[in-house]
């Protein structure tokens, strides 16, 4: 007779069979099997977070870093609601996440049993798919298939729903590769044709532009790789979503910066005025595109998405080439190179006139500030952490807000897996947790969260896991002491009326820090900054830099509302001559 | 227009609407109609009728037959979107005029009155198979097939014949001749 396991165990297995480092979890009565067993598998270490929407935004940071999926642990009732922001997070942004969660025994389901709640009801709509385990018989097979829908075709969240009794429940446990291969849901679909077709439109271009975005990065390392040399090949400039930051260098000439509502004005203004878009691993959200009507109003458009659902559901475009960006940029730039087409010179020569206009843009400067000697710059201080850890390998998360689009547009990033941030759901909160799963992942790195004060409070408790498990990471806030993005848009649109954006009471973030049993540094003025900065870099201890910056900055430049691309409202000087007017106020 | 403050866009126009019939085959397991229910409410998606039942109890698949307006390509959207759900094997999608399909939902009518006034409403229905399920000397429950449109003008017109309740099922659909949708 085989040898039976009970459920726990059979988990324990798959984790050990999926290769799984790292779980994130916090205990609870539906749980405690599990967390029983977790003392006999010593490859699998258990992180205890301090709340389970950290667990699942840790979870998001370490899968994000290091591009395999995170692991979570929750229990049943409040420790599933608690991770549902998390696992829509994950969704909003592709992000694979296993999220295993406790449930009371099958026969109270139903009977509103203490710490019940209807987990996979729940978390339907902010899940690629979830399981209740209702037979120990299924959950080797459940748990194996819940990672392979997390990590094929376009990542996201799945949720695996444990009844206490199953945990105890036993079961045969047949390894992996007896087990028949799993069948995946949708394959590449493209073909040679499509390739043809888009390096026809390519040849024929006289004003392409590259618009690539976490697709890129979710595909992995060699996409980048690849979407550098089909870039160098082509000679055709590129801009970058906030997620897909990273994927290409942002030192490099080519690139003219991110683009969208908070875009350069290089990148907006090309994407407006583009004769060829070439969508790769983007989704036409609505923060890049303005006004729809008026996006890209003369370009042929091409996209390229491994979910199909995503072309064609906003901008509608003239390509679409569905399958894996890595595969995509591989045969094209195979079919371009056995064409010998030589691109870099034909077009140069074609282009030029092109690059002659962006250089034109490019002269505005308009990530430009004006700087003070007396206060700190918000910019400068992203600048200046850029310029202070650029020599390392840097990992950065941001919180949302203000903070977060000074963090994409000042600090560069030259490797994709480097910046982690949300940015479909838009979670304050998102940062310090993450920052704390990446870490785990690449223990000796330097990493960084660009925080803001009122979203770090809000997950404020991750510094206790960071301290519990020496992860060295620096929350670098920039306190302005209001919401800063509420405030921007409530004295742009809303007539200066700052209705509860300020936070009158604060605390003091280097005792917080002491308490916290980590390290308090402190910047008030721009005089103090570097030395302030190298000194967090320095410790080798979780840090909060409490960094005093204008409270009156605001982050530009700005695609006002109801305007497209080619309408951006730059900084200070230039908004005295650009005011927003009444129709415009609904975009933001 | 009115000043919005609203942090979104403004509609733009929404085009010509069309009504479809998607047929789902789903496998047949807890919550697969909840999940493709939510999609729709979720994403705003309209249901006009839905109808679930097993076809293939040996492969456990179950066929959802749903009725839906939008626009083309919100259409084009619900169709990719189903097809993402990890239970949803196909989906077909048709034009409620498509010739090539056959589209019938049923109706029960519960008619009261003596036998000529039921005589007068098989007469009524006789385009549409009436079938007399039960009777008594003062009533009848009667089925017919039908399109949706003919099914609510009979149940209009019956009103005056004793029509006292009405039980519908959704559309079901299937592709005339020998081939079947792949």
């Amino acid at each position: 007779m085989p040898k039976l396991y009970t459920g726990a165990e059979i988990l324990f297995k798959c984790l050990e069979e999926q290769k799984v480092k790292h779980i994130f979890g916090y205990p609870g009565g539906a749980v405690l099997p599990i967390y029983d067993e977790l003392k006999n598998h010593s490859s699998v270490k258990h992180i205890l977070v301090r709340h389970e929407q950290g667990a699942g935004h840790a979870a998001e940071g370490y899968a994000r870093s290091s591009g395999k999926p995170g692991v979570v642990l929750v229990t049943s009732g409040p420790g599933a609601t608690n991770v549902v922001t998390a696992l829509t997070d994950a969704y909003m942004d592709s992000v694979p996440l296993v999220c295993i969660s406790g449930q009371v025994p099958t026969h109270l389901i139903g009977t509103d049993a203490f710490q019940e709640c209807d987990t996979t009801g729940i978390t339907r709509p902010c899940t690629k798919h979830n399981w209740l385990v209702k037979d120990v018989k299924d959950l080797q097979r459940t748990i194996h298939q819940a990672f392979e829908v997390a990590t094929t075709g376009r990542p996201g969240p799945v949720l695996v729903d444990i009844p206490k009794d199953i945990q105890f429940a036993k079961a045969k446990y047949v390894s992996l590769k007896k087990e028949k291969k799993i069948e995946i849901k949708n394959k590449n679909r493209f073909n040679q044709i499509d390739i043809d077709q888009l390096i026809e439109l390519m040849n024929k271009a006289s004003k392409p532009i590259f618009y690539t975005g976490g697709g890129v990065v979710n595909s992995g390392p060699k996409a980048s790789e690849l979407l550098r040399e089909l870039v160098a090949l082509t000679g055709f400039p590129i801009t970058s979503t906030l997620q897909g930051l990273g994927s290409y260098p942002g030192d490099d000439n080519q690139f003219l910066g991110m683009l969208g509502m908070h875009g350069t004005y290089e990148a907006n203004n090309a994407m407006h005025d583009c004769d060829l878009l070439i969508n790769i691993g983007a989704r036409f959200d609505d923060r890049i595109t303005g006004k729809i009507d008026e996006f890209s109003p003369k370009s042929k458009k091409v996209h390229i998405d491994i979910d199909p659902s995503s072309i064609n559901k906003i901008i509608k475009v003239d390509l679409a080439i569905v399958g894996d960006v890595t595969d995509v940029i591989k045969s094209t730039t195979k079919t371009l190179k056995k064409k010998n087409l030589n691109l870099e010179k034909s077009n140069k020569q074609k282009i030029s006139k092109w690059w002659q206009q962006i250089q034109k843009w490019r002269t505005k400067q308009s990530l430009n500030f004006i700087n003070s000697d007396k206060i700190i710059k918000p910019q400068h201080a992203v600048q200046r952490l850029y310029e202070l850890t650029k020599n390392q390998d840097t990992f950065i998360t941001t919180e949302v807000g203000q903070h977060q689009m000074w963090a994409a547009q000042h600090y560069k990033f030259n490797k994709p897996n480097r910046w982690m941030t949300s940015g479909g759901l838009g979670t304050m909160g998102y940062g310090l947790p993450a920052a704390v799963g990446v870490q785990l992942a690449h223990p000796k790195k330097l990493v960084v969260d660009i925080a803001g004060e009122a979203s770090i409070l809000m997950t404020m408790q991750e510094m206790s896991t960071a301290v519990q498990y020496n992860l060295p990471i620096k929350i670098f806030i920039l306190n302005n002491q209001y919401m800063g993005m509420v405030r921007q848009w409530q004295e742009l649109l809303h007539e200066k009326n700052y209705s509860e954006s300020y936070t009158e009471a604060l605390p003091d973030f280097v005792k917080l820090a002491e308490a916290y049993g980590c390290v308090g540094v402190r910047a008030k003025n721009p005089d103090e900054l570097d030395e302030k900065i190298q000194e967090m870099i320095n410790v080798d201890k979780p840090v909060i830099f409490d960094c005093h910056v204008d409270q009156a900055e605001n982050c530009f430049p700005m695609i006002p509302s109801g305007k497209p691309h080619n309408q951006m409202l730059l900084g200070p000087k230039d908004q005295e001559e650009n005011k927003i007017t009444g129709k415009g106020k609904a975009l933001v | 227009m009115a000043k919005s403050k609203s942090a979104y866009s403004i509609p733009s126009k929404i085009g010509k609407l069309e009504t479809h019939i998607l047929v789902v085959w789903v496998d047949n397991e807890a919550s697969v109609l909840s999940r493709v229910v939510g999609l729709f409410s979720g994403r705003g998606y309209n249901i006009e009728s839905l109808t679930v039942a097993e076809v293939d109890q040996k492969e456990n698949l179950s066929r959802i037959t749903i009725v839906t307006t939008g626009t083309p390509e919100v259409i084009k959207q619900i169709v990719l979107q189903l097809k993402k759900l990890v239970p949803v094997h196909k989906v077909a999608n048709f034009k409620r005029e498509d010739k090539n399909v056959i589209f019938k939902e049923m109706a029960l009518f519960k008619i009261v009155g003596n036998s000529s006034k039921i005589k007068k409403v098989l007469n009524v229905c006789k385009k549409f198979n009436p079938v007399i399920l039960d009777q008594t000397n003062k009533s009848a429950v009667i089925q017919i097939t039908a399109m949706r449109k003919e099914i609510d003008k009979m149940t209009k017109n019956l009103k005056s014949h004793g029509l006292i309740s009405v039980s519908r099922t959704g559309a079901v659909a299937m592709t005339r001749g020998a081939g079947i949708f792949n």
